[in-house]
């Protein structure tokens, strides 16, 4: 890595939710939604964030910008911790750090025009007046490819692709440093899918955004990012530059989860080992190393011990990260 | 191989608020016996139509089949009484679902569920049988403890599991053709492996033929050995699956398998794009439906282009191929 400092630091990050149930209302058990992770994204970088359902990705993202309080952990953000900020600060520091979501059909109001839902940034944080703020919204339509028209129509006249452009246009209103995106293309149709994409892709170089891209899909993921960190139960099981981790995946994890991907060409030849069992419930989570009851190399310290990430790239500079026992031997 | 469904010119419309809507307008295909036919295409397609047309199970009042004719074994189902319908569906032709929360009845157990296709199809099997026959199929489909599993309810299970409760199910009647509509959508990329796995599996076992509905260029290589490319209701290509991945002639084809992101990209580079979106089935261009969207456009587009076979077994509607 560069020697300019990372944008986003987290650091032992947990997020535990207290779940309530019987008579009363007593708090009977915990979600241990994220568990203690560690991440960095440099500027004008993308880090993929990248795990199956449950496994604590979009618990994270919410958890970095505040959205939820995060249990533990330090999160720092152009060099400001994000937990000791006042409500103020937060919001000046939201300015610098936005978020897309997965389901553009949930995430603008279904009651205020574009042009509402547009300029409502601007209204915020007092920039311009409203004459200006009109045409800052135009300005923004027409940079994610949406007709002007636009601003005097509600979200349910755009289908999915459009909304979601809509939503790229607020999260870069204020010209932000870094986007959280979360699932951004998961709900779109292939062809629209691609359009989304080369969209950010573009805005990243224009603005010199850092995004940190949370998806479930490994394509996409590895088309955009440049690190690329594996969750799994609340934990980081893998982080490493893009290219290395599908090309020399360390954790048995990782391992699977690139040779489930079904591969577009009838020709490829499935290699690899399909998964047993299910994503256990982050309620219980399993002792040890977290993956050791699916995992094929399992022995019986993995029940007992939890791996911590260390360093597999041979270099010593922190450039690949595993947390697995048996990474020597497998 | 011989044909054992075959769909002629089929026609399903649609009652919507601004008229009648044809959401599969003039599809014509063949599943050869013991063959996954893929069916793959974006939203609104109409791919899942064509399925629920074959197992006419059409949301009523609004779905109606207008024209065209499903054969299969001697009958035309598009037109077969609803009574005679009724001792093929779940029993020759079976389909499991996208969500299997949805389509399982939560207020059943499991093995109760499983259990009522017999009761409907085999009625000279006793309880007892039934049982049994039941929690062997939950053991086939690779569900771990059958016996409990069985007295379970929708809810106590994995997401992954559900998906093998439903596939139990349609397996109880022996069905000579499967439909799975886009079975693995909504399940993690590992489950997914694992279920993939398991209908390929159980196909060649039982000698189904499948018709497998998936968005999922990716799926579609893994399970299919022919597939139909469907776009705003028609069919735009047809051909085997190595054909298709291979040589795509139908320039809507050749963009969404270049629009793909691919693990051998270059990353962070521009992906090739399909202008545009899919049109509303209400206010479709006319003639060529791809034509407001396609690279390829010329003026002989603004008439509709048939399916025309282009080689043997590839089928293509394009005036420019």
């Amino acid at each position: 890595m560069t020697s300019t400092n990372p944008l986003l630091k987290v650091e032992n990050l947990k997020m535990h939710f207290p779940v309530y149930s019987g008579g009363l209302w007593k708090k009977t058990s915990t979600v241990f939604a994220v568990d203690g992770v560690y991440f960095e994204v440099m500027p004008g970088e993308t880090l993929g964030l990248v795990g199956e359902s449950g496994c604590g990705k979009t618990t994270a993202g919410r958890a970095i910008l505040k959205l939820y309080k995060p249990t533990s952990g330090k999160v720092e953000f152009d060099n400001k911790d994000m937990g000791t900020l006042s409500n103020k600060e937060l919001r000046e520091v939201r300015r610098d750090l936005q978020m897309i979501f997965q389901d553009p059909f949930e995430s603008l109001n279904p009651r205020h025009t574009i042009g509402g839902i547009l300029t409502e940034p601007f209204e915020i944080h007092g920039v311009g007046n409203p004459d200006s703020r009109q045409e800052l919204a135009a300005e923004l339509l027409d940079s994610v490819g949406l007709n002007r028209d636009a601003l005097n129509r509600f979200p349910h006249e755009f289908s999915g692709g459009q909304r979601q452009r809509i939503g790229i246009a607020r999260a870069i209103a204020l010209k932000p440093k870094m986007i959280i995106c979360d699932e951004p293309v998961s709900a779109l149709d292939v062809s629209i899918q691609s359009q989304i994409i080369n969209l950010l892709l573009d805005f990243q170089v224009e603005m010199s955004l850092s995004y940190l891209f949370i998806t479930h899909d490994l394509a996409v993921v590895k088309h955009v990012s440049d690190h690329i960190a594996v969750m799994y139960l609340g934990h980081i099981v893998e982080i490493t530059d893009a290219d290395t981790i599908y090309d020399s995946p360390a954790h048995p994890y990782t391992q699977a989860l690139i040779s489930s991907i079904p591969v577009p060409d009838p020709t490829h030849k499935f290699s690899g080992t399909i998964l047993k069992g299910d994503i256990p419930s982050p309620v219980n989570p399993p002792s040890g190393c977290v993956f050791h009851t699916r995992c094929p190399h399992a022995k019986d310290f993995c029940k007992n011990e939890t791996p911590k990430l260390t360093d597999v790239s041979g270099t010593s500079n922190n450039s690949h990260l595993a947390a697995c026992f048996r990474m020597g031997e497998i | 191989m011989k044909e054992i469904l075959k769909i002629d010119a089929l026609k399903t419309s649609f009652k919507t608020e601004t008229g009648r809507i044809n959401a599969v307008d003039g599809v014509s295909l063949s599943l050869k016996k013991g063959a996954v036919l893929g069916l793959v295409g974006e939203s609104g397609c109409g791919k899942s139509v064509t399925a629920l047309s074959i197992m006419r199970l059409l949301p009523q009042p609004f779905g109606r089949i207008e024209s065209g004719s499903i054969l299969f074994d001697g009958k035309d189902l598009a037109t077969l009484p609803s009574s005679e319908m009724f001792k093929i569906r779940g029993r020759r032709i079976a389909m499991i679902f996208q969500e299997p929360m949805t389509a399982l009845n939560p207020v059943h157990r499991v093995g109760n569920q499983i259990a009522e296709v017999f009761r409907l199809h085999f009625n000279e099997m006793s309880k007892k049988e039934i049982k049994n026959k039941s929690i062997e199929l939950l053991e086939k489909v690779g569900i771990p403890a059958p016996e409990k599993r069985f007295r379970e309810y929708p809810h106590q299970i994995s997401g992954g599991m559900r998906q093998r409760v439903m596939i139990a199910m349609a397996l109880a009647g022996k069905p000579d053709i499967l439909i799975a509509d886009e079975p693995t959508t909504a399940l993690d990329v590992t489950i997914q492996a694992q279920i993939l796995r398991l209908i390929k599996e159980l196909q060649h076992e039982y000698g189904m033929s499948v018709i497998f509905i998936t968005h999922d260029p990716g799926v579609i290589a893994m399970t299919c050995d022919d597939v139909a490319v469907m776009y705003a209701g028609r069919i735009a290509e047809n051909a085997p699956v190595d054909k298709l991945f291979s040589e795509p002639r139908h320039p809507y084809t050749k963009g969404i398998l270049s629009s793909i992101p691919r693990l051998s990209n270059k990353r962070k580079t521009r992906l090739p794009i399909i202008e545009g979106m899919v049109p509303p089935l209400d206010n479709l261009p006319k003639g060529c439906r791809f034509r407001n969207r396609c690279p390829d456009a010329e003026d002989a587009c603004i008439e509709e282009p048939d399916v025309r076979e282009i080689a043997e077994n590839h089928r293509v509607s394009c005036f420019a191929v």
